[in-house]
């Protein structure tokens, strides 16, 4: 079962939408309280990275009985090294968005605790595609 | 003891159907069925919405019959503050406290009397569980209940202490047990300024029975007090036995803020089930972090704008705040609430731990849940999605799943109606019939 959320590049007040909406269809689901909040916590650390460093974004949620995989895809700067960007702390977010109080280098390595498979594809100019999986029955 | 006792009843010959209750209704636990709104038990959590937004007043709340309390040779009753800001300000305290006595009451305490060891059993919990941070007041039982209902992910976070009715009662039925009165000689009233505290009453939370015996509504009671007023204004004022002084700071207890201002840390006072709501959804998405205390309020402005209070929650306010400032002589000895504090922090715990009442899932199984949830996706996308409420649910969406939970048919809704009927797979009559079952057969009959 597939759900799709469109998120706009900049528009703060609206991050957390999507991850709104997913939750209200886990626990409909019956999805546990815990795994819910991974994934809600997860969904919502990716849509204020689009926001805070992307044009615009999509999130694709598929649901089976097992997992659900979250597709979060963006047109933006994309990340030259992955690998230094999903370290605690590390940020490229500017003073501006720092000072709403996002951008402290937590979104990716939160995405990756909160999820049981996390995969991030990147290309300098054009976009971010970041995949987490996470299973029902951990 | 019901399993979910509500107080809030429909009165069949006033209510007509218009949808203002089932609208608002936080958890979506009102339909329209032959032209009279229904609660869902199950999902009602006594916030009192429906009531306020009636505009026919076919919405009341139950009470026990006052004569009840005469079966008890102690008959104690506990007030909440706002009962004082019901009144005008030329009307004072010992009058209110007289009339109470003169209507047969033996014994009268405040519910803020208590405030002052319910602070402190507070802090000695959040103190001994850090981990449970944000920490959920439970002061207003609606609140408590919309937790289980809509939250209970974050059910952990409540205090589970009793509050100051529950320890006003403990405290009365121990010093009259502890003076050699025989326990069932003993009968504690509770005046209640809304629905949900009926319900802590009658089907208490976290615990298997309340220690209040009965409750009295208060727009009741006020009218009883005025009728009294009334009679006895050119009476001298008998001399009263207890305390009427209250500290600024009980007094603002039950107001909004009230807990708030009391406990170090970041803690936020939030009124208004709708705003609770939003906060909750907040918390519960890791949005909001380092919250020490929410102090939540179902009712504007708190209990100052309970669904029973008479007089404008403004008012109310200024009434109470004039209150604060009164230099009446504090009468401590008058007051032996304090010398109890040990005994009621010992005993102001629940001894259950608060139960879920999840009404979200479609299913108990994953599968037919996913299955469920296609098939309102299906039936969305025909619905005109303008949540009128003609079909006797509030949203498009609640009819869908009503739909799908078979609870409800999809013809319900007038635009499938319209439809069918272009097509000519449904006659007029046959879309008459079914807005009947909605809107009951005398709302279509001709006026004569």
């Amino acid at each position: 079962m597939e759900f799709s959320y469109h998120i706009e590049g900049g528009d703060f007040s609206k991050a957390g939408l999507a991850s709104s909406e997913v939750k209200k269809i886990l626990k409909q689901l019956n999805v546990s309280a815990s795994v819910i909040k991974r994934v809600v916590v997860a969904l919502y650390e990716a849509e204020v990275n689009v926001v805070a460093h992307a044009y615009e974004g999509d999130v694709r949620v598929d649901i089976a009985p097992e997992r659900v995989v979250v597709v979060v895809e963006d047109r933006g700067p994309g990340i030259p090294d992955i690998p230094l960007a999903m370290q605690e702390g590390y940020s490229t977010a500017s003073a501006a968005v720092r000072e709403m109080g996002f951008g402290a280098g937590m979104g990716l390595p939160n995405m990756r605790k909160n999820s049981d498979e996390l995969n991030i594809e990147s290309e300098v100019g054009k976009g971010t595609k970041v995949t987490m999986l996470t299973r029902f029955n951990p | 003891m019901e399993p979910f006792y509500h107080a809030l009843k429909v009165d069949p010959k006033t209510c007509v159907g218009c949808t203002h209750c089932m609208s608002l209704c936080p958890t979506q636990a009102i339909r329209v069925r032959d032209g009279q709104a229904s609660i869902n038990k199950n999902a009602c959590v006594d916030c009192g919405m429906c009531l306020k937004s009636c505009p026919r007043r076919a919405i009341y709340v139950a009470q026990d019959d006052f004569s009840r309390i005469f079966q008890y040779r102690y008959r104690v009753v506990i007030l909440p503050t706002v009962l004082f800001g019901q009144f005008a300000e030329d009307v004072t305290e010992d009058q209110i406290f007289a009339e109470l006595h003169d209507m047969g009451f033996t014994h009268v305490i405040e519910a803020a009397q208590t405030y002052g060891i319910l602070a402190k059993a507070t802090q000695k919990y959040m103190k001994e569980n850090p981990l449970s941070r944000p920490f959920i007041s439970g002061f207003c039982p609606a609140i408590v209940r919309l937790v289980q209902v809509r939250f209970p992910s974050l059910l952990d976070h409540i205090l589970p202490l009793k509050q100051g009715m529950d320890l006003a009662a403990i405290y009365a039925r121990r010093k009259f047990t502890a003076e050699g009165v025989a326990p069932e000689d003993i009968g504690i009233f509770y005046v209640t300024p809304c629905a949900a505290k009926i319900a802590a009453v009658k089907s208490p939370v976290g615990e298997d029975a309340s220690d209040i015996d009965g409750v009295i509504n208060l727009d009741f009671l006020y009218n009883k007090i005025q009728m009294g007023l009334t009679l006895h204004k050119d009476a001298p004022l008998p001399p009263v036995p207890e305390q009427t002084y209250l500290s600024p700071d009980a007094i603002a207890w039950s107001l909004s803020e009230g807990e708030a201002s009391r406990f170090e840390g970041r803690c936020l006072a939030i009124d208004g089930i709708h705003n609770v709501s939003d906060i909750l959804e907040k918390i519960e998405n890791d949005e909001l972090l380092d919250i020490d205390y929410l102090e939540l309020r179902a009712c504007d402005h708190s209990c100052s704008g309970g669904t029973l209070t008479v007089n404008n929650r403004f008012l109310t306010i200024e009434r109470l705040r004039k209150r604060m400032q009164l230099r009446t002589e504090a009468r401590p000895s008058a007051n032996d609430i304090p010398r109890h504090e040990d005994y009621l922090i010992a005993n102001g715990r629940l001894r259950e731990k608060i139960p879920p009442r999840s009404i979200d899932q479609l299913d108990d199984n994953f599968v037919a849940a996913m299955e469920k949830m296609e098939k309102i996706k299906r039936i969305m996308q025909v619905l005109p999605a303008i949540d009128c409420g003609a079909c006797g649910a509030p949203s498009c969406q609640t009819l869908a799943r009503d739909v799908v939970q078979g609870k409800a048919k999809l013809n319900q809704c007038v635009f499938m109606q319209k439809l069918l009927c272009k097509d000519a797979l449904m006659t007029a009559g046959e879309s008459l019939r079914l807005s009947e079952r909605t809107w009951g057969i005398s709302r279509f009959e001709q006026p004569e």
